[in-house]
């Protein structure tokens, strides 16, 4: 084919490339690219779409109700404009009062008082029962003055703790749920003071959660590894076969494994009964570690074993896969330029599995740290990890600013871990196979 | 493509299965606390409902108030008639959760029932004792009376327990020295409530919690521990039908009731008021009795209690002389701070 001359005249004059109908080369190409990525959009966009209703829009409403609560401000509208202006020294006067009888007549009319006593019971403990009985004879009076009306009710309505506590819960974002769940709470002078000694909880409870999935974590790697070496290194066919014996629990639902850890562990059970036939039950009693029979069930020992039986593949595979990609050569290379096959394996064959050791083992940490089920059934209270707190104050508490606020700490000391993690090993590092 | 198109059947299974649930919603959904207990309200009241040309749903919980809360926020009520307990019923009241009880339209007399006039969003069902039982196969000579329970020197050995503050939190006051009569005053004070987890402490390690009802016997039953508080009818059941060799200690039994509540803005208010009053003619309340130990709360329904059944029940004169009324409107006041308190004592 000719290229007409006049066109290669004009790109070169121009110093456009173009193409054969004569639009620049340049924005041919971007068209092009333009219609790819749109047809690369259309295919990720339901993917997209499923992540951000189903992931991102739930965290942002958790991390919203962490923070986020108006039940003050909407339930009592007219006593919070009505201490907008108060300086908080002395109980405020007869405006404030009326405004708090309108409030509660309101409440009483929409069975809203419980709400607020629900939030101020959380400044002041009681509150809750005297707002809603304070409601129910407010309702009853026609006319004030409100003041001595409401002190007549209960005498707490006259302290100005009680109105501090009112102005503490007003703001629409409050950092009560945080706070409280840092084991921390507001001081009356409006600093932050640690809560009394016998309501301390959840930074133990995040301690906790840390700890036990930090040692389940090390048990399925030292577990793990060496059986993760053998698998990639035996003949196919038996490695093959091999292998099923770690996907069949990983197939088997994590509720019937924790289940089957319970009938196993129970007192006088299979377990405490092979304990006491090998004599270790025997040897423990004579080392002091145990006073009697073993109680498995219900403790640490039952949840970190159970937690690390169901965990070792995750740990495990990623080990496998990248074990798999290592040719045997450089083991033989090393060990033909005079290496020990210990020295040979520490310092040439481990650093080339350490990806897969972080995949897999932060894989296990984070997928611990959310563990709800087998603490809750092979565990005792003491053995409760952040997930089982965090599902009683849902449920049981009805207090969601602070399931939403331990699922924040949660996610942030997850973060702070992957950001640590990646300051140390390097997520581009990790490799899953 | 096999593999594909496997996957898609199942998808599609799966959401037929899914829209199948949608459209039971259509039935009077009615939820309750399993085990025996729903098996007494299942013969005595769904069953015949049923065969009177109804539809019955039936769906067990463990008095997780806040799934009603959400339910009725998230304006998507599925449950119709919830079986609550006394704090939950109050709850409920004051937080606009549950329907205003109207008795008038029941066809029912207030003043019959026993706590008819407690709260105003429930209709009370049935009058149940929280006791202790005790295996007399394992122990011949048994506990009698209720500071055995704390007694570890006597009766050594696990104990089962709710893991709720509410009764355990009177018991250990009374075993603390406290007269019954002023359980409540004691417990409303800080120090009352030091008391009472310091009486708990003495025995901390010897407890086994549980959760839902069926756990208490099954405990007992597996010999997990030596004795256990319980729901009466619980054990009674597992004494009349699984020939356990159960005792219950009626000493300090602390009475409560169980209710029949609408939760609010459902679907199904006009048929949840024909349900409960059906479930709670005379005649339906005694043939309950036949399947668990709890006491009518329809006064009526007493005469027509078998004279076997009687000396079984929570309230019969022989198991009251010593009982506590479970204070309702202390447990609505106090129940969420003693149960943050109750929280942090059991994880330490």
């Amino acid at each position: 084919m000719r290229i007409p001359v006049a066109a290669v005249a004009d790109a070169v004059s121009n110093d456009v490339m173009r193409a054969a109908d004569g639009t620049p080369l340049k924005i041919k190409l971007r068209q092009a690219e333009r219609k790819q990525r749109r047809r690369a959009m259309l295919l990720v966009a339901p993917l997209f779409l499923f992540i951000v209703v189903t992931f991102l829009l739930p965290i942002g409403i958790m991390l919203r109700n962490a923070v986020y609560d108006p039940d003050i401000k909407n339930n009592l509208p007219r006593t919070v404009a009505a201490i907008s202006t108060w300086d908080g020294l002395e109980v405020p006067g007869e405006e404030a009062f009326a405004a708090l009888a309108a409030d509660f007549k309101a409440a009483q009319a929409s069975k809203t008082a419980a709400l607020i006593g629900k939030r101020l019971n959380f400044e002041i403990p009681t509150l809750k029962s005297k707002v809603v009985a304070t409601a129910r004879q407010i309702a009853k009076v026609e006319q004030g003055p409100w003041k001595e009306a409401i002190v007549a009710v209960d005498p707490i309505w006259g302290q100005r703790g009680t109105w501090l506590a009112i102005r503490n819960s007003a703001p629409v974002i409050t950092g009560y749920y945080v706070l409280s769940v840092l084991d921390l709470k507001r001081s009356d002078e409006g600093g932050v003071e640690r809560v009394p000694e016998d309501r301390r909880i959840y930074v133990n409870i995040l301690g906790r959660t840390m700890g036990i999935s930090l040692l389940v974590t090390l048990v399925t790697l030292v577990l793990g590894y060496p059986v993760a070496y053998m698998l990639a290194t035996l003949p196919q066919r038996t490695a093959s076969l091999l292998m099923i014996f770690v996907l069949l629990p990983f197939w088997t639902s994590l509720l019937v494994r924790t289940t089957a850890w319970t009938i196993l562990l129970q007192d006088g059970g299979i377990f405490a009964q092979m304990m006491s036939i090998t004599g270790l039950t025997w040897l423990l009693n004579i080392l002091g570690v145990l006073d009697g029979e073993p109680l498995l069930n219900k403790s640490r020992f039952a949840t970190v074993l159970a937690m690390t039986h169901i965990q070792l593949p995750f740990t495990l595979l990623p080990i496998y896969s990248v074990m798999k990609t290592i040719s045997p050569t450089y083991m033989r290379a090393a060990k033909s330029l005079g290496a020990t096959p210990g020295y040979a394996f520490r310092k040439v064959y481990m650093p080339q599995t350490l990806p897969g050791v972080a995949a897999g083992c932060l894989l296990t940490f984070i997928l611990c740290l959310g563990y709800y089920i087998t603490p809750a059934l092979v565990g005792g209270p003491r053995d409760n990890m952040i997930a089982g707190f965090i599902d009683s104050a849902m449920n049981s508490e009805g207090n969601w600013g602070k399931a939403s606020a331990l699922g924040l700490m949660l996610l942030i000391a997850t973060m702070i871990l992957y950001y640590v993690y990646n300051r140390l090993i390097g997520i581009d590092k990790m490799k899953l196979g | 493509m096999k593999k594909l198109s496997l996957v898609l059947g199942a998808a599609l299974l799966a959401s037929t299965a899914i829209m199948g649930v949608a459209k039971a919603a259509d039935e009077l959904t009615i939820v309750s606390w399993g085990g025996a207990y729903s098996e007494s309200q299942r013969k005595a009241f769904f069953e015949p409902y049923n065969a009177a040309g109804n539809k019955i749903t039936e769906t067990e919980y463990s008095g997780e108030y806040a799934k009603i809360k959400a339910m009725v926020e998230a304006n998507a009520v599925t449950w119709d008639v919830v079986d609550v307990d006394t704090a939950t019923g109050l709850q409920g009241c004051a937080e606009g959760t549950l329907e205003t009880i109207d008795w008038a339209k029941l066809g029912l007399d207030k003043t019959k029932f026993i706590g008819g006039d407690v709260m105003d969003c429930a209709v009370p069902n049935i009058v149940y004792g929280t006791v202790f039982a005790y295996d007399t196969s394992k122990l011949a000579t048994g506990p009698t009376v209720m500071t055995d329970f704390y007694d570890l020197a006597k009766f050594p050995g696990k104990r089962g327990m709710w893991k709720n503050p509410d009764v355990n939190m009177e018991w250990a006051l009374i075993a603390d020295g406290v007269p019954a009569a002023d359980v409540y005053k004691v417990l409303g004070t800080p120090e009352g409530l030091d008391r009472a987890f310091k009486k708990l402490d003495t025995i901390k390690s010897e407890i086994v919690w549980w959760e839902a009802g069926a756990q208490a016997p099954q405990l007992l039953a597996d010999g997990q521990v030596v004795m256990t508080t319980a729901w009466n009818g619980r054990i009674q059941s597992a004494i009349d039908k699984d020939k356990k060799p159960f005792k219950i200690v009626w000493d300090y039994q602390g009475l409560d009731w169980d209710w029949w509540a609408i939760v609010k803005g459902g679907p199904k208010i006009e048929e949840a008021y024909r349900f409960i009053t059906y479930a709670s003619q005379p005649a339906a309340m005694a043939e309950q009795t036949k399947y668990i130990a709890y006491g009518p709360a329809n006064t009526e329904a007493i005469p027509n209690v078998e004279a076997a059944t009687v000396p079984n029940l929570p309230t019969a004169p022989e198991n009251m002389k010593t009982a506590l009324m479970i204070d309702p409107q202390f447990w609505a006041d106090n129940k969420d701070q003693i149960r943050e308190r109750f929280n942090a004592w059991l994880a330490k």
